[in-house]
């Protein structure tokens, strides 16, 4: 079967020694950072892009894939440790998590969350290896105006379909695709909304855009809270080791974390969060002590952090085989392959095989890693909790600078950072979503580009992006994943959608 | 986030600062309508051009504004936290100071900056202990990044006193 050839052959190339290393560095890097309270995935891997900049493409994005695998897990251990989920699909781990760290059975909880995100990320990641080569072939098919309506959906569900409200989504989905549009044009050469500044010819960088707007603004944030007393790291006491009973209660959550999670990431919509809910419903309403939800039940954790790492594997699924992010974190992996000039797509899959699959497989690796290295590990993690905010901050202001300055030296790119740093604080204040920024305005040129290409193809003719039925369903599903919210929040049912609110990834 | 779902009814004031929202976002919009329209329309034969795109994200940024004015007679936006402004300004001069001294100072001391500002915003009144560790700390960094990495990170008076 050429899936398994392929697997095969990826195995090989990322277990080079080289290979080997890089995802192990990523590996731990991802985790130390990922561990910080305040960091989530996406930042985490727009932090760590540098890092991997002298790299060449195989080796840089092997440690990406760990990256991006070691941010996850590093969250769910700050979410059961410290009451303060770094990113919201940890919301969940840490409603159980805690309470089970509390009642000082923090081992079982780290050991499930990382199990079931082994297990959940195994599964999720052969999921993806071998529904890529079919959604591939199914990609070729597609025109423009076909990617353009996709584009379309993954903006609505992105800004307004979740969160709670349609107007604060898509005004930040604007303000990125205004910015997106800063730069030469693709297509003609001309140069737009730059002012006359050489400097913004190039267009916005995304990464320093993603810095600014979650390192910057979350740290402006954080500072302008003031002094609300230090939050409590739990202790882990006793026994890390889960019980035979623990194991026997965690086994099917995790599985069914699994299959709810992957599905939901692999759509060209939604974000991790959603499946994490939903598993953590199913998992109380099948469980034989509903009574202990609420009071740390380990059913309570396996399941959500399954969901959470299989939907993490899943939104790699869009993003390798159409270029299409459907969260900040992939819009960050994605500037990460643009540094190389690799469009992520079904191209991709034909021009540089080896590239993706090893990929894919080295996705894999960071996750035997990951069980190896983060049980054992879970003393050095917990010192990281502990350091104090002020350091903490300093240290990421430090970080997030050094990776603009490593990118291009200059104090016009320090000052875009700045200003954007500026206005992540804004949006946060006001309640605007920042991720939809980030997503405007890597995928606007991408979703401008499809736009021109099949009205060119029609001379103009706009009713031509409604008459292909693949392109009239996704717009169809599009405006309704914009109108149903609507209706449901001005019916004041818009308390479910905000818990599935996509705060950062 | 969640707090938007019950505005406070008993303001009927419009919230000024969601006005003052609406008025930016309108300027973006004027922006690019103003700048778009210096492009020279070479639109080919179908009439879709650089002009396009952008027009579309005016038009649709300009609804937002108005939607935005909507939202604000509602009262539709969260309340919002009190926000302690100090921090804010320290963070921002560190930001700043940074920028400024990076080409001069090298990346050590001028990051180094950034850091004790930083934790003086977080609270850390000894400037004179966390300057030195800052200083030291990025100094780390830069050799790091800079010499084993080959990350480009400007060389000040301090780094070129080492390399």
């Amino acid at each position: 079967m050429a899936t398994f050839d392929f697997l095969l052959q990826g195995l090989w190339v990322a277990a080079q020694p080289m290979n080997l290393l890089y995802a192990l560095i990523g590996v731990t890097l991802g985790t130390a950072v990922g561990v910080l309270p305040g960091i989530g995935p996406a930042l985490t891997v727009a932090l760590l892009l540098p890092v991997t900049y002298q790299l060449d493409p195989a080796g840089s994005l092997i440690m990406f894939a760990g990256i991006y695998y070691g941010g996850m897990y590093g969250g769910s251990t700050t979410s059961i440790l410290l009451n303060t989920p770094g990113e919201s699909a940890s919301i969940v781990t840490a409603l159980e998590g805690n309470k089970m760290a509390r009642a000082g059975r923090g081992g079982p909880a780290l050991a499930t969350a990382a199990i079931g995100s082994f297990v959940a990320g195994l599964i999720a990641t052969l999921g993806l290896a071998f529904i890529a080569p079919y959604i591939v072939k199914l990609a070729l098919v597609f025109g423009p105006r076909e990617y353009f309506a996709l584009m379309v959906l993954a903006f609505v569900t992105v800004s307004s379909a979740f969160g709670d409200s349609t107007l604060r989504g898509l005004t930040a989905l604007f303000v990125g695709l205004a910015l997106s549009v800063v730069g030469i044009d693709q297509l003609t050469g001309q140069a737009r909304l730059s002012f006359g500044v050489p400097e913004l010819l190039d267009g916005i960088e995304v990464t320093t855009l993603a810095v600014a707007m979650f390192a910057i603004g979350e740290t402006l944030f954080i500072a302008a809270q003031g002094e609300k007393g230090p939050d409590k790291v739990e202790a882990v006491r006793g026994s890390i080791w889960m019980s035979k009973l623990d194991w026997a209660r965690s086994w099917k959550p995790w599985l069914r974390g699994t299959f709810i999670g992957f599905p939901i990431g692999a759509m060209p919509a939604g974000g991790a969060e959603i499946g994490t809910f939903l598993s953590y419903a199913a998992e109380k309403r099948l469980a034989k002590h509903p009574e202990e939800f609420g009071h740390g039940a380990i059913e309570g954790v396996a399941g959500p952090e399954a969901a959470n790492n299989a939907s993490a594997a899943g939104t790699l699924v869009p993003l390798l085989t159409l270029g299409l992010p459907t969260t900040a974190t992939a819009a960050i992996m994605l500037a990460g392959f643009q540094q190389y000039g690799l469009q992520p797509g079904p191209l991709l899959f034909a021009t540089n095989p080896q590239l993706v699959w090893g990929l894919i497989a080295s996705l894999l690796i960071a996750n035997f890693m990951l069980l190896v290295l983060n049980l054992p590990l879970i003393g050095l993690w917990v010192k990281l909790l502990t350091i104090p905010k002020p350091w903490l901050y300093a240290g990421i202001l430090m970080f997030a600078t050094l990776g603009t300055i490593g990118a291009n030296p200059s104090v016009y790119e320090l000052g875009m950072l700045l200003a954007f740093g500026l206005l992540g604080y804004a949006m946060r204040v006001f309640g605007y979503p920042i991720a939809p920024v980030v997503v405007g305005l890597i995928l606007g040129p991408l979703a401008e580009q499809q736009l021109r290409r099949a009205l060119a193809i029609s001379q103009g003719d706009v009713s031509v992006l409604f008459t292909s039925p693949i392109a009239a369903v996704l717009l169809v599903i599009a405006a309704a994943a914009l109108i149903i919210p609507l209706i449901l929040r001005a019916r004041g049912r818009g308390e479910v959608l905000a818990q599935l609110a996509a705060n950062e990834d | 986030m969640t707090k938007g779902l019950n505005p406070s009814t008993t303001t009927r004031r419009p919230d000024r600062a969601a006005l003052f929202i609406a008025a930016v976002l309108a300027a973006i919009a004027g922006l690019i309508f103003w700048d778009v329209s210096r492009l020279s329309g070479a639109a080919g034969y179908s009439q879709v051009g650089p002009t396009t795109v952008p027009y579309a994200i005016a038009c649709c940024l300009a609804g937002l504004a108005v939607w935005t004015v909507f939202a604000a007679f509602r009262n539709d936006f969260p309340e919002r936290e009190r926000q302690e402004i100090s921090p804010v300004i320290w963070i921002v001069a560190g930001l700043a100071a940074q920028m400024l001294l990076l080409n001069v100072a090298g990346f050590s001391i001028a990051t180094g900056i950034l850091f004790a500002l930083t934790a003086r915003g977080f609270g850390k009144r000894k400037l004179w202990f966390s300057l030195p560790v800052g200083i030291a700390l990025c100094f780390a960094v830069w050799v790091i990044f800079a010499k084993l990495l080959q990350l480009s990170l400007p060389a000040g008076p301090l780094e070129r006193l080492f390399f």
